[in-house]
């Protein structure tokens, strides 16, 4: 009954695989705009006056929180109309995969770009002197918060313009599409994580101008951590892509690539909001209190380096399950 | 492409081992974070007491680490042992 030819099968994985990638890809936008769109509103509520400025950085914040979910368009558009080499079944793994990657990926950022957007307008109207300062960090901030999406794009373009017509399609497949996984699926925590601190950076920012400086330091700080786990996921990802697995029609090994990725990628989204509320407190208490900047931090650095552990032991496991296994 | 018993059995102990982990690990993440994040408004609001917050902090982030370790404990029985 499944008894298709291959170019049919690259066909249906295409299709699926933009399909998924546009709709998975659009959740995180859509959710961050509203947010940022609220608290303009709620901005421009306690001061119409202002409401000129507010719209701008509301459509700016908006804009870079639409960017993950253009990238997912672009994975979605180029699916659905490039044209596939056929030699092997492989390449509708690969297809899939590349949109999973892009679609799951797509979430994090977008929701995290809402919320520095949402205080940049709250920011506005709470102190209008500093509306470029509070700009700049909304733009670092945000920006900092598309990382992870970036990495699931390289991730798809590497899956949907690599030739890997001379790998075995078993186990590879199972390899492919847990590299999806990791890449995707380790990008949720990461970006949403990143949005929470520059959120507070943005606040911290309009309370207390005169601490910019340092908040942005924390901030970035803070971030950084933040964006580890995604870079576990990325790592296992391209593990999974390039390495080479010997030939075999057994399920188990097939099983054991495909759980790395899953294990790697669902395990980074905890530590990723975990971290990311850490550092979002820490940025708002450097802003009351700036020169208490070297207590907080340190807190900060080790609550977060703890609060790593689980991303650490998914990274393990993967491992284990790639190499040992 | 046939299928033995023994290699479903070992597919699905690998798979589970990953979603074991994967999914063990959302919540330490997260409850550790919200942890930390207090602690950095405590020591915020009272800079005297940072020792003992940071204390309290990592006493408490231990013990919420826990189910994550029972999830690498069984991701590594379902790896070697079982």
């Amino acid at each position: 009954m499944i008894d298709f030819d291959i170019q049919t099968w690259i066909k249906v994985a295409a299709f699926s695989g933009g399909g998924l990638a546009m709709g998975l890809g659009a959740i995180g936008a859509a959710v961050g705009e509203g947010y940022t769109a609220a608290q303009a509103n709620a901005a421009i509520s306690r001061n119409p006056k202002l409401a000129g400025d507010v719209f701008k950085t509301m459509l700016m914040g908006q804009a870079i929180a639409e960017s993950a979910s253009i990238f997912a368009l672009v994975v979605a558009m180029l699916l659905l109309f490039s044209k596939f080499p056929a030699q092997s079944y492989l390449t509708a793994w690969v297809l899939l995969s590349a949109g999973l990657s892009m679609g799951f990926g797509a979430i994090g950022a977008g929701i995290g770009a809402g919320f520095p957007a949402g205080a940049a307008c709250t920011g506005m109207i709470r102190q209008p002197a500093a509306s470029n300062r509070l700009m700049t960090n909304m733009l670092i901030g945000s920006a900092v918060c598309q990382t992870p999406a970036i990495f699931a794009l390289v991730t798809a373009f590497i899956l949907l313009f690599s030739n890997f017509s001379g790998r075995p399609v078993s186990p590879t497949w199972a390899a492919m599409l847990g590299a999806g996984l990791a890449a995707g699926l380790g990008a949720i925590g990461s970006g949403i994580g990143s949005g929470l601190v520059a959120e507070s950076g943005c606040e911290g920012t309009a309370r207390q101008p005169q601490s910019a400086p340092t908040i942005l330091n924390v901030m970035l700080l803070g971030q950084a951590v933040t964006q580890t786990t995604a870079i576990y996921g990325l790592l296992i990802s391209f593990i999974l892509i390039f390495k080479d697995a010997p030939a075999t029609d057994a399920l188990a090994p097939a099983m054991a690539l495909i759980s790395a990725g899953i294990c790697m990628g669902i395990g980074a989204i905890g530590p990723g909001v975990g971290e990311g509320f850490t550092a979002r407190s820490a940025v708002s208490w450097v802003a009351r209190s700036p020169d208490m900047v070297a207590e907080i931090t340190r807190v900060m650095l080790v609550g977060q380096a703890v609060a790593e552990s689980t991303g650490i032991y998914s990274l393990v496991i993967a491992l284990v399950l790639i190499f040992v296994i | 492409m046939a299928i033995e018993g023994a290699d479903l059995v070992k597919a699905a102990a690998y798979l589970g081992a990953g979603i074991s982990m994967g999914l063990g690990a959302i919540g330490p993440g997260v409850g550790e974070g919200m942890a930390a994040a207090k602690a950095c408004e405590a020591i915020g609001k009272n800079p005297k007491e940072a020792g003992l917050l940071t204390r309290t902090m990592l006493v408490g982030q231990a013990v919420s680490e826990s189910t994550g370790i029972y999830s690498l404990v069984i991701a590594l029985l379902l790896l070697f042992v079982v």
